[in-house]
Order: structure tokens, then C-alpha cells, then sequence
């Protein structure tokens, strides 16, 4: 993929991270607004794809470290699969940070009562989701160029 | 923290860490990976039998997801239940117990055959999302939370059954069986969506005691039913099913064919314990033992005629499918008929049961023996096989008696499903059970065929080199042999302790309502 | 009748869907329409949580005595979403393998198993 002119490479430059900083507020929030982890993990994963449109496949293959997005994906993973094992002695993902009605009530923390491990299951969650839809997004771009080649990696199976 | 009450739970979580610790864990090497893959897939055997023990001895075991205590269904007085409630009674744990198994002579068997290919920390977490999705199918107790298990286990299998990417095979067989996977999975959220839209409720126990027969619920009916018998590879929604268990690694079909037998429980659960009573008339018990017959005969015609040998078993599947429809379709008829339940339908609902049982251990056998000959010789057709029983003896003497049982031979565990279902079906129409003993007949020629030709017989020239296959495969073959002759030598004592309290427990849907409605404080 | 509105969308949808499945030959044609049933599907479950005038399911700093719309479908349509998104990647990433060994996207031609 070729890159795109001047204009729309600025407009990257300025944009990309912004969309990782709007993406992570999407993900925070998940318990009042309509957001949460995976919504919020697909909005950052389009940063990769700004990327990929406004600076071309050649430029991005040069950038891009896919260890960065495994290691998102494997923390929030671990991070989730954690977080439910602590609920144990009670049971499997139980909220065991979160306060009842009449204490939040009583002591007047707020009109929105604290959501416990739904807010940190939720960034899990989007560590995740935006670490996995950019290695799809990845993945299928360098799928493109098994065409121009025959073979373009050597699979080790058996073949045939 | 006592343990036994939260076995259904862990039954999920221990196989959904493996899952996500093994990319993690796949950097280290390839003897961490197979100690991982094995010991996960044994620990996930012992909950299951450990969760079988419990139900057996207290009735039916729920949990609640994220509640505060692991009983309490309806907290303080609700009317219907909150939170997504795992609800194990003796036939899931039935089917999580043949799940188990299966999926630990698999993953034993998959740590010599997947040596050659690249990406195999991707591949156990694959192996470990199927699991996971096979055994969540089994124990849930809400029809949405059962869409996601499909789901689950689907996803992960287009992925596992496309493994080997150098072959445009097995591309194809995961592109047929994904488009026909995906229709079906629409169709079940539709009838599920249905059912919530006029009862509120998501719990199959709310719903079911909820549910009153109209024209909806009979359409609902039929979705469920169709899509079902789609993803367990009945009659008319069989094509996908020969070429993904043919296409997909050796290690992969033997739980693919635990993962069919899922969905099986799953029409089943949706017949007996959510219409159950209700279930307006002989429509629906007499369409599943149509589907049944058509698969039965279809099945085993289609696969005399193969020369490939994981085609003819995958086309073998189909049709001995087909006798677990006819079994338990029998018993849905006569569900509401107290005097005939006593004479047949039980006895019909037994044998479908056993041969559940008995169709996943050892057609998993099959799939791994042809596993073996393939890693052993490199080919797969019949033409060019010959002689392999001096070379491979411990190979041999397994694929005889996986042959053996499939075919209904006396004494193996084969025959005594097969009888059961022989003598209740004929009190409905004999005609039923013409075809089920041509099928069996049949059957047997098959392998008889595909035995001579490919290990006994002159050796070929090809195949002077070919030795045993290596000792993790045949560990593998041999958990699912010990299982096999397990239940052909102590049939009296599998009967009434592993079948019998499985098809009470199915029969009786006001215990299975009542375990959730009427729990919690 | 005009209520009832959102049902027939999803009627016409899933039917007109469906026969596209079975009738066109393009692969890539063929997984937009699985995309299309999904949309379909989620639309149903949306609309079955709707109450006539009610407000958004938030419980705090809602006024007196107002219906809300039934939160649990949305919940699941959410999660439909996420499994659909995940199906369609692989699905597509499966077309684009299968186009490299065929080199067409034919559905007729793509047949090496047959019998």
C-alpha cells in the first residue's frame, strides 16, 4: 500500500495518539456510559489502521513491533483469568471490591456507587481486545503480500 | 473453601487458564508445552469425575456465577433467577465425563503427532478454547450463556480445523464448515431471543417452568431442533461433517467428535427439560427419528464407498449419530405415556444414552489409530496401504477393537447399546429396527474392508520402513481403549451407575426446575 | 402496526440474506451476507427490550415513577456483536488462504472434496 499525500499524513501525526486517549477513556468509563472494554479496545486498535492508511505497508513493517501487541493481549488476559480466581472463597468472579447500596449512601462517596472489579476487568478486557485487533489488522496486511510471492514463509508441517 | 461445592466452576476456569497462559508459556520450549497440555487436560479429567461422584451422591449441582454465595439462585425473594447459573444434573455429568476423557486422549496424542508444525502455542490455546467450550456447553444452565459456549467452541475449531495451512484441504473443509456453522448459530440466537422476548427470562429452568405450548413455541421448536442437529452432523446437514473430522489433525477430531456429542446434549436438554411435558403432541419426537433413520442409512451407503480412511470413519459418524437420534427420539415419543415409558421408552433412552458413551470413546480411538498410520506410513489411502500389522502391532490390536465395538460385535461395549436400542425401538414400528441392524451389518462390512486391506494383507514396497508410532500417541490410543474395554467388560455395573441416574435425571424435568426455582433463600 | 416496525426490518433482512447465501458464487460476497444475518439478529434482540416511552436503564439520577428500556438485551447483543466480529475475521482470513491455493473465489470451483 502506497502512502497518502501530505495533508492526509499530518492530519495522522496529529491525530493518532488521540485516538489512543479516546479510546482509553472509553474503556475506563465502561460502568456509566454506554463504553466499556471491548468498544473501547476496538477504537485504540484503529490506531494501527490510521497508521497503516496514511503511511503505507513499507513504513508500517519498518515501525511496528508485534512483541508490544502480544504482550497487551497476554496481560489482559492473565489480568482477567486473575481477577476471577481472587473471587474464590465465595465464588468464580465475584465483585469483591464493591460496596453495598446503604454504605455509599451513608457515606456519601458520590451518587454513583463504586464498581469494583468491573472497572478493572473492564481495562483488562480492553489491554486485550485492542492488542488483538491490531495484530488482526497486522496479520491480514501482510497476508497481502503472499500473493506477490509464492512461497512466502515455509511452513514447517507436513505438507501435502 | 471447600472444593466439591465449586467443581462446576472449575471444570470452566482450569482449562480457560491454561488457555490463556499458554502463549506465555509456549516460549519456553517444547517440553514445558506438552507438560502443560497434558497435565491441564489431566487435572480437567479429575474435576470431572470428582463433579460425577457429587451429582450421583446429592442430585443436581448449581452454581452461580459471581453471586455471593454459590447457591443462592433467587436472592431475597425474586421471582425469576439473576446472575448466569451453571446447573450440572447426572447427564451433563455424564457428558462432561466422556468430554474429559476425550480431550485428554487427545491432547496426549497431539504432543508426538503436531511435532513438524510451527505455531503450536497458538494451537493449545486453541485445543484449550475448544475444551473449554465443549465442557461449558455441558454444565450451563442458560440458553444464551449456552449460544456463547457454541460459539466458543465453533471459533476455535474453523481455526484448529484450518491447521494445517499448507494443504488447500483442509482450508476448504474449514471454509465449508464455517459458512454452515455460522447460519446455524444465527437460527439458535434467534429462537433463544424469541423465547426471552415472551418470558423474560434467560435460565432454561425459569423458562421452563414458565412455558406454555403455542404456535411460537413450536416454531422456536424447530429452530432449536434444526439448528442443533446441524452442528451434531444429522441427516439433511451432514455434508460439512466428513471432510472437517478428515481435514483437521488427528488429535483436534478426537475432540471434535466430543464437541458434536455436545450439541446432541444440547437437543436433547432443549426436548426434555424445557418443553418437556409440554412438548404439544408427536411432530417433533417423530422429525428426529426420520432425521435419525435418513442419517443412519445415508451415512453408512456413502461410506462403503470411500477409499480414504478418515473420510469412511468421518462418513461412519453420521450414521451411528443416527442411532443416538432414533434412541432418544423413541424416548421423547412416549414421554407424556407413563405404562410405555416403563416397557421401551426407558430402555430406549438407556441405549441411546450408553451409546453416547460408547460412540465418543471409541470413535475417538478410530481417529487416533488412523492418526498413527498416517504419522507412521504418510499416506491416508486405502490403495496404497497394506501389511501394517507386523510393523505396528500395538496400533493394530487398538484399531481391532475400536473396529469391533463400532461394528456391534459381541462382547464389546458396541453390541449392548445396540441391543438395548434394537428391542425397545421394535416396540414402535419393527421397520425401525430393519434399518438400524442393516446399518449395523453394513457397518461391519465397512471395516472389515478397510481392516484386511490396510493391515493385513501382502506389505507393500513403500511401506518397509514404517515403525510403532511413538510412546505419547499410543499412551493417547491406550486411555481410550482402557475406556472402551472398561465399559465392555462391567456392562451390568456402567448400565447402573453411569447410564441409569443419567437418563432418570433427563426424564425428570421438575427436578431439574426445581434445583434452580426452588433454591436460594 | 407501526410499532411492530423494527420486526419486519428483520424479517426482510435475514430472508434477503439468507437467499443471497445460497445463491451467490462470490466468497467474499458470500461472508457479507453472514455479516448482514448477524446485523439482523442483533437488531431483533435490541428491539425486543424497547417499552413505549421509556428512558435509558440508568438507575441513578432517574426521575419519579419512569419505565426504562430492558438492559439484559442490550447485553447481549453486545456480546453477539463481539462473537460475530471475531467470526467474520477469521472467516475472511480463511477466504484470503483459500484464494492463495485456488487462486479464484468461486464457490463452484473450490471443490477438491468431493464424493
Amino acid at each position: 500500500m502506497r502512502s497518502l499525500s501530505v495533508v492526509v499524513r499530518t492530519a495522522c501525526d496529529i491525530f493518532a495518539w488521540f485516538l489512543v486517549i479516546f479510546g482509553a477513556n472509553i474503556i475506563i468509563h465502561g460502568d456509566v456510559t454506554p463504553g466499556g472494554g471491548f468498544q473501547g479496545g476496538a477504537v485504540v486498535a484503529t490506531f494501527l489502521s490510521f497508521l497503516l492508511v496514511a503511511y503505507g505497508g513499507k513504513k508500517l513493517l519498518s515501525w511496528v513491533n508485534v512483541g508490544i501487541f502480544n504482550g497487551l493481549v497476554i496481560l489482559g488476559l492473565l489480568a482477567f483469568i486473575l481477577l476471577g480466581f481472587w473471587g474464590f472463597p465465595n465464588t468464580f468472579l465475584y465483585n469483591f471490591l464493591a460496596l453495598s447500596y446503604e454504605i455509599v449512601h451513608a457515606t456519601g462517596h458520590g451518587v454513583i456507587p463504586p464498581s469494583g472489579t468491573i472497572a478493572l476487568m473492564d481495562i483488562a478486557v480492553g489491554l486485550q481486545v485492542a492488542g488483538a485487533l491490531s495484530l488482526i489488522v497486522f496479520y491480514m496486511f501482510k497476508g497481502i503480500r503472499l500473493f506477490r510471492e509464492v512461497r512466502f514463509e515455509e511452513e514447517l508441517g507436513h505438507d501435502r | 473453601m471447600n472444593w466439591n461445592e465449586h467443581l462446576p466452576a472449575l471444570l470452566l476456569a482450569v482449562p480457560l487458564f491454561g488457555a490463556f497462559i499458554a502463549p506465555v508459556v509456549c516460549l519456553f520450549g517444547k517440553t514445558t508445552r506438552n507438560i502443560l497440555m497434558t497435565g491441564i487436560t489431566f487435572i480437567t479429567l479429575i474435576i470431572a469425575l470428582l463433579l460425577w461422584k457429587n451429582v450421583l451422591a446429592g442430585g443436581p449441582a448449581i452454581y452461580v456465577m459471581g453471586g455471593e454465595s454459590f447457591n443462592i439462585a433467587l436472592p431475597s425473594g425474586m421471582a425469576l433467577p439473576i446472575r448466569i447459573i451453571l446447573e450440572a444434573d447426572a447427564f451433563s455429568a455424564f457428558m462432561v465425563l466422556c468430554g474429559a476423557i476425550a480431550a485428554f486422549a487427545g491432547a496426549l496424542f497431539s504432543t508426538n503427532y503436531m511435532e513438524k508444525f510451527s505455531g503450536m502455542g497458538r494451537f493449545t490455546s486453541l485445543y484449550f478454547l475448544l475444551t473449554v467450550g465443549m465442557l461449558g456447553m455441558m454444565v450451563t444452565g442458560d440458553l444464551f450463556n449456552f449460544f456463547i459456549f457454541i460459539e466458543i467452541a465453533s471459533i476455535a475449531s474453523f481455526g484448529l480445523i484450518a491447521f494445517w495451512r499448507d494443504k488447500p484441504e483442509a482450508i476448504e473443509a474449514s471454509l465449508k464448515y464455517a459458512l454452515v456453522s455460522q447460519v446455524g448459530s444465527m437460527v439458535f440466537l434467534i429462537a433463544a431471543g424469541c423465547l426471552y422476548g415472551k418470558y423474560n427470562a434467560l435460565n432454561m429452568a425459569a423458562v421452563g417452568s414458565l412455558l406454555q405450548f403455542g404456535t411460537m413455541e413450536k416454531l422456536v421448536l424447530v429452530f432449536f431442533v434444526g439448528s442443533l442437529a446441524m452442528k451434531c452432523g444429522a441427516f439433511p446437514m451432514h455434508m460439512w461433517l466428513p471432510d472437517a473430522y478428515a481435514e483437521a489433525p488427528s488429535g483436534v477430531t478426537c475432540l471434535l467428535v466430543a464437541v458434536s456429542q455436545a450439541s446432541l446434549y444440547g437437543l436433547m436438554r432443549v426436548c426434555f427439560s424445557l418443553y418437556g411435558i409440554n412438548l404439544g403432541g408427536s411432530f417433533i419426537p417423530w422429525m428426529i427419528i426420520a432425521m435419525g433413520l435418513a442419517s443412519m442409512f445415508f451415512g453408512v451407503s456413502m461410506a462403503v464407498v470411500q477409499h480414504e480412511i478418515k473420510r469412511l470413519i468421518g462418513y461412519h459418524s453420521v450414521s451411528q449419530v443416527g442411532y443416538m437420534l432414533l434412541g432418544l427420539g423413541v424416548g421423547l415419543l412416549v414421554l407424556k405415556d407413563a405404562r410405555s415409558m416403563a416397557e421401551y421408552g426407558f430402555t430406549a433412552m438407556k441405549g441411546g444414552i450408553f451409546h453416547i458413551f460408547n460412540y465418543t470413546m471409541y470413535k475417538a480411538l478410530l481417529f487416533l489409530a488412523a492418526g498413527a498410520i498416517y504419522y507412521a506410513t504418510g499416506k491416508r489411502d486405502l490403495n496404497q496401504l497394506g501389511g501394517l500389522a507386523r510393523r505396528m502391532p500395538f496400533t493394530t490390536f487398538m484399531f481391532v477393537i475400536a473396529a469391533a465395538a463400532i461394528s456391534g460385535l459381541p462382547p464389546f461395549n458396541g453390541f449392548v447399546s445396540k441391543l438395548l436400542i434394537y428391542e425397545s425401538v421394535f416396540a414402535v414400528h419393527p421397520a425401525l429396527t430393519v434399518v438400524a441392524l442393516v446399518t449395523s451389518v453394513l457397518t461391519l462390512a465397512s471395516f472389515v474392508k478397510v481392516f484386511q486391506t490396510a493391515f493385513l494383507g501382502p506389505e507393500k514396497n513403500a511401506l518397509v520402513s514404517t515403525r510403532e508410532v511413538p510412546a505419547g500417541m499410543l499412551l493417547g490410543m491406550g486411555v481410550l481403549t482402557v475406556a472402551v474395554l472398561g465399559a465392555s467388560l462391567f456392562p451390568a455395573w456402567t448400565l447402573s451407575n453411569l447410564v441409569e441416574p443419567a437418563a432418570k435425571a433427563l426424564v425428570d424435568q421438575a427436578g431439574y426446575i426445581g434445583a434452580v426455582m426452588g433454591g436460594g433463600l | 402496526m407501526i410499532g411492530n416496525a423494527p420486526f419486519f426490518v428483520v424479517g426482510i433482512l435475514f430472508l434477503a440474506a439468507l437467499v443471497a447465501i445460497f445463491m451467490e458464487k462470490n466468497l467474499i460476497k458470500i461472508a457479507i451476507a453472514i455479516s448482514i444475518i448477524s446485523s439482523a439478529v442483533n437488531l431483533f434482540l435490541v428491539a425486543l427490550g424497547y417499552r413505549t416511552g421509556a428512558t435509558i436503564p440508568i438507575h441513578y439520577l432517574a426521575g419519579e415513577g419512569t419505565v426504562m428500556v430492558l438492559p439484559t438485551p442490550q447485553a447481549m447483543t453486545l456480546t453477539a456483536i463481539v462473537i460475530a466480529l471475531a467470526t467474520t475475521a477469521l472467516l475472511l482470513s480463511i477466504i484470503m488462504l483459500v484464494y492463495r491455493h485456488y487462486g479464484t473465489l468461486n464457490v463452484d470451483e473450490i471443490r477438491r472434496l468431493r464424493g
